[in-house]
């Protein structure tokens, strides 16, 4: 920790030190209001219903009957809704989800699709109403099978290529000494953030303003704007507490209903989904089935590697789950090949969800190298040492930094992992079957361009402007840590407000690289502010503020492989006489450069680590084949784990500061959840001597799983 | 939502009186099912009758040294009543086993043994389902039913009783005590809920009308030496996949008296009477045991995905039995 001396002040650096979130006796007391809970004046509230059949068309809506009940003052739907403009490209560079343009046409492409939305003065009028509103149907036969070998499956460019392919797989493969073949899946996995999505819109003197619970206002503004045609500049989104969003937080068709309402009745209107709306609403991870292909040599090193991955989409949105994204990173082989294929069905659209590509992708591909380990003879993490490569294995290019190594050697030294008995099955506390398993852990590091500004108060405070979105992650404590080592002030001296599109371009949190963008930001407008004030002189009342654009430095980032790296481990219980498997502790070392407030840091390795609990042993969406429709849509049908599942979970990071960033950022908001599953899955393989390769390992699963093969 | 009229009895009279028998009007008690099953629609009263304040929550020894629990008795205080945990542990253990604590504070006995099966289908009214429409159809049959019944069903209903409660007082021959407007009247606990037959919407074997009043637990030496296992996809806060009362007493070696329910297998607590029969009188040994829970699943019907319960169901037999067999001569 460094202490500077300015202006005859004492500051010690803030940043790297603990601290509770600036907002959090707000939060803890309810003094935080969220989205759905900020009264207005003359509110009304719609509601949705939502198509019941997976496929076809709406042949009417009876909205006669609906419109007579107490309370209620509107019915939109596709025949009287206003039209909206979907023909353009968003801030993420893609065109806007159908599904948020409501009521549009009649066609229904996936069960859950909204069809009306039910306005009422109050939001139990609108949901008795929304119940009794009766749609008629011309139902068309759907598909909502996920088959291995979809003859419709089709290979989807997203940020990367589709397909990337280097040397003879099927010669490296029959020149191996040791192969591993074998099919992994993961199923349909929603985010579910604690606060359901929820908006209110209303229009204030020419201006639309909307109070919303998104990732990002600026993103959520800009679609709005394009969506309703609208200058940009006569639309404000705010969204200054979010109880999480994890990827499905961004323009979705509660905000596009909401605002459609607000304009047809000239008073402010609000929507919020339930719980059961969000599952068809808000957005998922797909399955995936991924095949998994190595070849090694007798002393472990890959001569093939080879992932391809299948995943779903919708009949009316291209959107793919890279999950053979991450071998492209994390291992070199003399034939590498890596294919991201998509079949669309009449299901909804999925979308970005917590490590999206390599949540999914490391449990294939990490546990297929556990498979490896096993048969070569090999320690997991020896291993890995021996396939560490020297420059991205597919892109050529350097390492901006890769420690992964020097997690797995800190994480085995604290695990210890140095005493594991590597045989399978040997270890047992009464009824259960105790084992250890590691995988490796990755994701992207990046920064996008944002705007920034800083004032200095007359009273000697200082206030940050940023479009920034603290979804639950901490930003706002982070980037108040980041401005006042900036200002070379106290953190208590720095005021920090987000989440309001006036505030200007900012990224979404989102990618890992909210608060490294927005801190980098904050930074140069706060380094430029100090240069220009003259110690001593008065502050003018209306303060000295200073904008940033960080655009050009962000742009000049010479290209490189940027990930954080990390080493999970995990000892699992597991009794063959039920099935049960219960995590006894986990413990993660990332290497995932300057860690900003160590507190929330922790928060975020561990929720994610959490998570891969969740994903290993209890997530999946169950889609109900004869309707299309999901069975046990609610948090008692989608398990995620409880506190009673969640044991010793410890977090730690090893020095990796990024030399490229002004703060030594890379993020760290994903990479808890990779590997954690594959970790765990690899555990239950050491406790019971059978591989499980289906994602979550359910205790049905167990029982039929048998006997450990030979 | 729907409009419904609340109201609040102080008296089991009053309580009968404000119900008068009407379909469309159901009885409150900790509100843990009932009120979700009113938000997703499932359940539309027009009226609720509260009978949390009735003075019916005590917990109290009979004469003949069984146990007396009110219907309004909370699932927490139940649990840690000291007669139950001593004389029938495996009725705490259950208890104990289900919900969360602060679910367990709401409770109540009565409401515990009327709750609905979590059956996904159920729950959502934009599928068929015979129990919420009879005659709509069965998606389980053919569609998600991994945790659905292999005992007793039927072609109509797969739908299993989610009670942990409810398979502890089956395996103690319970008596449930009713009152309606025309007097009182008892079932034991295995005549409580009908057989599923083509009537799933058909559950219980109460008169209309009639208001749990409380539960009798005749007097069980052998259930001082019983136990209850869960099991279940998650740690905490889950319903059972499959879930066991037990309780055995044995001597010189030999099973004199065996009493097992299991949970999550059939639409109703299921009594293993066929298991106990192979029990009473034989070795206290794992062959015993194995060998009485293939007698109790002969009759398993499983479909294809929910197999696994009847593995799981010997398995726990055996393993729960071997382990109170093993205290029972420690």
């Amino acid at each position: 920790m460094t202490t500077t001396t300015t202006g005859g002040a004492t500051f010690k650096g803030a940043v790297g030190s603990a601290h509770t979130r600036v907002e959090g006796r707000d939060k803890v007391t309810g003094a935080a209001r969220y989205a759905g809970e900020i009264p207005f004046a003359r509110l009304a509230h719609g509601w949705f219903v939502l198509s019941t059949v997976a496929r076809g068309r709406v042949r009417s809506v009876e909205d006669g009957p609906v419109l007579g009940m107490p309370g209620v003052v509107a019915v939109l739907h596709h025949a009287n809704a206003p039209r909206v403009d979907t023909d353009y490209v968003g801030l993420l560079g893609t065109a806007p989800d159908p599904t948020a343009a409501v009521f549009q046409h009649d066609r229904v492409p996936h069960a859950g699709w909204p069809v009306a939305l039910v306005v009422a003065d109050t939001s139990e009028q609108a949901r008795e109403a929304a119940e009794a509103l009766v749609v008629h149907y011309e139902q068309e036969p759907h598909d909502v099978t996920f088959a291995a070998e979809h003859p419709d499956a089709y290979p989807l460019d997203s940020h990367g290529p589709a397909v990337a392919e280097k040397g003879d797989l099927e010669s490296e493969l029959a020149a191996s000494a040791v192969v591993v073949d074998a099919e992994y899946t993961t199923p349909e996995e929603h985010h579910n953030p604690m606060e359901p999505h929820a908006a209110t819109a209303r229009w204030d003197g020419g201006r639309l303003e909307v109070v919303d619970s998104n990732q990002g206002t600026m993103w959520v503004a800009g679609e709005l704007a394009n969506l309703f045609s609208l200058d940009p500049a006569s639309v404000r989104v705010r969204s200054e507490h979010v109880g999480g969003g994890f990827g499905s937080k961004g323009v979705r068709a509660h905000q596009v209903a909401a605002v459609m309402a607000a304009t047809v009745l000239r008073r402010p209107v609000r929507v919020v989904m339930t719980r059961r709306q969000m599952f068809s609403l808000a957005g998922y991870r797909s399955p995936t089935r991924q095949r998994l292909r190595l070849g090694a040599d007798a002393g472990g090193r890959l001569r093939a590697l080879e992932h391809r991955s299948l995943s779903l989409t919708s009949t009316v949105h291209e959107f793919i789950e890279t999950a053979a994204g991450p071998a492209r990173t994390m291992y070199d082989a003399d034939a590498h090949h890596t294919a991201n294929r998509v079949v669309r069905l009449d299901v909804p659209t999925p979308t970005w969800m917590r490590a999206p590509g390599e949540a999914p992708g490391s449990f294939a591909l990490e546990s297929a190298f556990d498979e490896l380990a096993e048969r070569c003879g090999l320690d997991p993490i020896e291993l890995r040492a021996r396939n560490e490569p020297a420059l991205g294995p597919v892109s050529g290019l350097p390492f901006s930094g890769r420690n992964l190594l020097a997690c797995f050697r800190e994480g085995a030294r604290r695990f210890g992992w140095a005493d594991r008995d590597p045989r399978p099955g040997v270890r047992r506390d009464g009824r259960w079957l105790l084992g250890t398993g590691t995988a490796a852990a990755s994701f992207p590091a990046g920064a996008a361009p944002s705007t920034a500004a800083v004032t200095a108060e007359a009273d000697g405070t200082f206030t940050v402007r940023i479009n920034a979105a603290d979804i639950g992650t901490g930003a706002r404590t982070a980037l108040t840590l980041v401005a006042a080592d900036a200002l070379e002030t106290a953190p208590e001296r720095v005021r920090v407000r987000i989440g309001d599109s006036d505030f200007g371009p900012a990224f979404i949190a989102g990618g890992s690289m909210g608060t490294r963008s927005w801190a980098w930001a904050v930074t140069a407008a706060a380094e430029e502010l100090l240069e220009r004030l003259t110690p001593g002189a008065a502050i003018p009342p209306e303060g000295i503020t200073v904008r940033s654009d960080t655009t050009e430095a962000v742009g000049a980032l010479a290209r490189k492989e940027r990930h954080s790296f990390g080493a999970q481990f995990a000892e699992v219980a597991v009794d063959p006489a039920t099935g049960e498997v219960r995590v006894r502790r986990m413990l993660g070392i990332f290497a995932a450069g300057r860690i900003v407030n160590p507190l929330t840091a922790r928060g975020q390795f561990v929720g994610g680590m959490t998570w891969g609990i969740s994903m290993a042993l209890h997530e999946e969406a169950v889609r109900d084949h004869a309707t299309g429709g999901h069975y046990g849509a609610d948090l008692a049908g989608y398990h995620v784990a409880a506190h009673a599942d969640v044991p010793s979970v410890e977090a730690d990071w090893i020095e990796d500061p990024d030399p490229d960033d002004p703060v030594g950022i890379k993020g760290i908001g994903e990479i808890g959840i990779v590997g954690a599953a594959a970790a765990i899955a690899n555990a239950v393989w050491h406790a019971t001597g059978v591989r499980h390769r289906h994602l979550p390992i359910r205790p049905d699963r167990v029982l039929t799983a048998g006997a450990p093969s030979a | 939502m729907k409009e419904f009229d609340y109201r609040r009895a102080l008296d089991v009279s009053g309580a009968l009186a404000l119900l008068d028998a009407d379909p469309d009007a159901r009885f409150l008690g900790g509100g843990t099912n009932l009120v979700d099953l009113m938000k997703a629609g499932v359940e539309r009263p027009a009226r609720l009758v509260d009978v949390r304040e009735l003075p019916l929550a005590g917990v109290e020894s009979t004469a003949d040294g069984g146990l007396r629990i009110g219907a309004t008795a909370t699932n927490s205080d139940l649990a840690a009543h000291p007669d139950v945990r001593r004389r029938y542990p495996a009725l705490a253990q259950a208890v104990l086993a289900g919900a969360s604590g602060q679910l367990r504070n709401m409770a109540t006995v009565g409401g515990n043994l009327l709750q609905r099966t979590r059956c996904g289908y159920f729950a959502d009214v934009t599928k068929p389902c015979n129990k919420r429409v009879p005659g709509s159809g069965c998606p389980a049959v053919g569609g998600e039913h991994r945790n659905h019944a292999v005992l007793g069903a039927s072609e109509h209903c797969v739908a299993v009783h989610p009670s942990d409660m409810g398979v502890a007082l089956t395996a103690f021959d319970a008596v449930v005590s009713y009152e309606t407007a025309d007097g009182p009247g008892e079932l034991p606990i295995a005549d409580l809920y009908l057989p599923v037959g083509d009537t799933p919407h058909r559950e219980t074997a109460l008169p209309p009308g009639a208001l749990i009043t409380g539960v009798t637990l005749p007097p069980a030496p052998t259930a001082a030496n019983s136990r209850y296992r869960k099991v279940r996809e998650r740690a905490s806060y889950a319903f059972a996949i499959g879930s066991i009362a037990a309780a055995l007493d044995v001597r010189d070696g030999v099973v004199r008296d065996a009493r097992l329910a299991f949970g999550a297998v059939a639409s109703r607590p299921w009594r293993a009477r066929a298991a106990e029969r192979v029990l009473t009188g034989a070795p206290a040994d794992a062959g015993t045991f194995a060998a009485a829970a293939d007698a109790e699943l002969a009759a398993a019907k499983p479909l294809p995905h929910n197999g696994y319960k009847v593995t799981l169901m010997r398995n726990l037999v055996v393993a729960v039995l071997t382990e109170l067999a093993e205290e029972a001569t420690r």
